[in-house]
């Protein structure tokens, strides 16, 4: 029989290290950022949510990781280099037959200068 | 037919007990007849399917057949497939019919493999339970008033459900390993780099990975044979051949030295689950595996670190989405900014959404160092983690969930309770490490998964492990009720 030690991990709710409380106005800034419309009447709902998760995610910052190199890549791998040559080629025409509105090989967007 | 492993198809096929075309109409007519109670399909392939048959039957008459020739397969709505809509679980791209193939699907067509059509997924992978999906939640074949888990529920149903004898999925933090267990079947999540992402719709780039879900270890591995390798096009891709990984399945594990890591068995863990995987690891020490207590004390951190670190590069990959070049595209744009900001309201569901702000807010000016640099720093800790255990043992093992799969709804309120489900499985995607579930039990008639975790590139421990405990035990062979409806 295996007998081990336990050990809360999922018992408890996460303790909050310190309180990040966001503001209807910075969730309203951040989406604005993401390019994300939010129905104004759900502002609140979305922020209240945010903050949860913002809660939760805060407790990061109670531990000590001023020697700490940070890591990108599990592997600490670096981007391959490959040769400088052509290898794809010209598909036009099947990228543009796939997308919302193209006229005369040109994606068409709403009016930018007037 | 359609309750047999992929190997035993392929010796059929090969034997000429039935060919291809045969074996394919016999599952599109399962997935006709029963998929309107599972959802695990977004798309059936149908004709092309069919065609792929006829000439997985050609290449096994002229004698140049591989393994996977002629095999159905389901695929992940993730990957794109030349022709065939691959819409990610989302109304973004409900109408994107990608004019290329991933490398996996390349690969698997080079192989003669059959793609029998498109699996229900959470939308863009994000999700434990594949209820964020725009098509609606997939069922679990054990009970089809739970979920299948997520976000690969479709692949993993579909499997359960004998719709498809294989499938492939993507694991960003537990997305195949978790639905695996939850459906009784096996699946393996690869080394970070082992399989190619060309082609997979990115959600997290340093976390993504593709692997093959099944009913065995044996067929997983027959699945990663063709899966796994170097792939110039992916620069994350792994500089390294791919390996035979049938191999070394039948190896003895006398020896083995296995890490249960007691941050796994604590009392967030179901005690009737705790007792399944008990009892698998005393199979894994009857076999000849010795086992040591370990220890990741980093454990704790994983969820706020995976938190951050998957919805920063969820918002930088999403950003790609903007109703210009394919995809959803909002009605009657009044400006360029309009076009953007309510194609994306409207293209994206709700957790989605949620993702990609918190990812900007994690890396917007001023909070760049206090979450993303933070969480990549913590995030090294908890790979450190791993690799002081793998000093000491060859893999590690305890439970890939808390408890068996949950009611469908039960969580969908609360994004928070939700991400603690994946609590077992994110740290291995975090440190790249291979993970795999398998069958190891049955609480209220429903599945439970153990989970076990090997060293970078360790796959085939990993499969000889699977495949030596399903020798010993029958949870890989046990079915749902209500399946075995004959299909003419």
């Amino acid at each position: 029989m295996i007998t081990l030690r336990p050990r809360c991990l999922l018992g408890q709710r996460f303790p909050v290290q310190k309180t990040m409380a966001i503001e209807q106005d910075e969730i309203e800034k951040i989406a604005a950022l993401a390019r994300i419309r939010i129905e104004p009447a759900q502002v609140g709902q979305v922020t209240r949510r945010i903050t949860e998760i913002l809660r939760m995610v805060d407790q990061l910052q109670a531990v000590d990781t001023s020697d700490i190199e940070p890591m990108a890549n599990p592997l600490d791998a670096t981007a391959l280099l490959r040769a400088d040559e052509v290898t794809e080629v010209n598909r036009r025409e099947a990228f543009q037959a796939i997308a919302p509105a193209v006229e005369n090989g040109l994606y068409l967007v709403p009016k930018v200068i007037e | 037919m359609y309750d047999k492993t992929v190997a035993q198809l392929s010796a059929g096929l090969q034997a000429g007990q039935f060919s291809s075309v045969e074996l394919t109409r016999s599952f599109l007519a399962r997935i006709a007849a029963l998929d309107g109670v599972y959802n695990s399909f977004i798309s059936v392939a149908g004709e092309q399917a069919l065609a792929a048959a006829a000439a997985a039957d050609e290449r096994i008459a002229a004698g140049t057949a591989g393994p996977l020739t002629g095999i159905p397969l389901a695929h992940k709505d993730i990957f794109c497939t030349d022709g065939l809509r691959t819409s990610c679980g989302s109304r973004m791209l409900d109408n994107f019919v990608p004019p290329y193939d991933a490398t996996l699907i390349s690969r698997f067509k080079r192989d003669g493999a059959v793609t029998l059509g498109k699996t229900n997924m959470d939308e863009f992978a994000m999700g434990s339970s594949n209820e964020s999906s725009y098509y609606g939640a997939a069922r679990n074949p054990w009970d089809t008033g739970a979920v299948p888990g997520g976000s690969s529920g479709g692949s993993a149903a579909a499997v359960a459900a004998l719709l498809a004898p294989a499938a492939t999925g993507t694991d960003t933090g537990g997305s195949i390993r978790q639905p695996a267990a939850f459906c009784g079947i096996t699946g393996l999540k690869p080394t970070y780099g082992r399989v190619s992402r060309l082609g997979m719709v990115a959600f997290a780039s340093s976390l993504d990975q593709a692997g093959p879900m099944a009913h065995t270890a044996e067929d997983c591995a027959w699945l990663l044979n063709s899966m796994a390798g170097h792939d110039p096009r992916d620069a994350t891709s792994a500089p390294r051949a791919g390996e035979d990984y049938r191999a070394g399945l039948e190896d003895s594990l006398k020896g083995l030295r296995i890490g249960l890591p007691r941050e796994y068995f604590g009392d967030g863990l179901d005690a009737a689950t705790g007792a399944c995987i008990q009892q698998a690891l005393r199979e894994l020490e009857a076999l000849g595996a010795t086992l040591v207590e370990v220890s990741l004390p980093h454990s704790h951190l994983t969820i706020p670190t995976y938190y951050v670190i998957a919805p920063a590069e969820a918002s930088t990959n999403l950003s790609r989405y903007d109703g210009v070049r394919y995809g959803y595209r909002c009605d009657n744009p009044s400006d360029l900014l309009d076009l953007y900001t309510r194609t994306r309201e409207e293209g994206f569901g709700e957790e989605v959404k949620r993702r990609i702000l918190v990812g900007t807010y994690a890396l917007s000016a001023g909070y760049y160092d206090a979450y993303y640099k933070k969480a990549q720093q913590i995030r090294r800790l908890i790979k450190q983690d791993f690799m002081d255990c793998f000093a000491q043992v060859d893999l590690l093992a305890g439970p890939t969930t808390p408890g068996p799969a949950f009611p469908l709804g039960a969580k969908t309120d609360d994004p928070v309770a939700m991400y603690l489900e994946d609590i077992y499985t994110l740290a291995v995607n975090l440190a790249g490490l291979p993970g795999m579930s398998v069958p190891a039990g049955m609480v209220e008639g429903k599945p439970v998964g153990m989970q076990l975790i090997g060293q970078h590139f360790g796959e085939a421990r990993l499969l000889n492990v699977g495949h030596r405990f399903q020798q010993a035990t029958d949870w890989h062979l046990r079915r749902p009720a209500n399946l075995a409806v004959e299909v003419a």
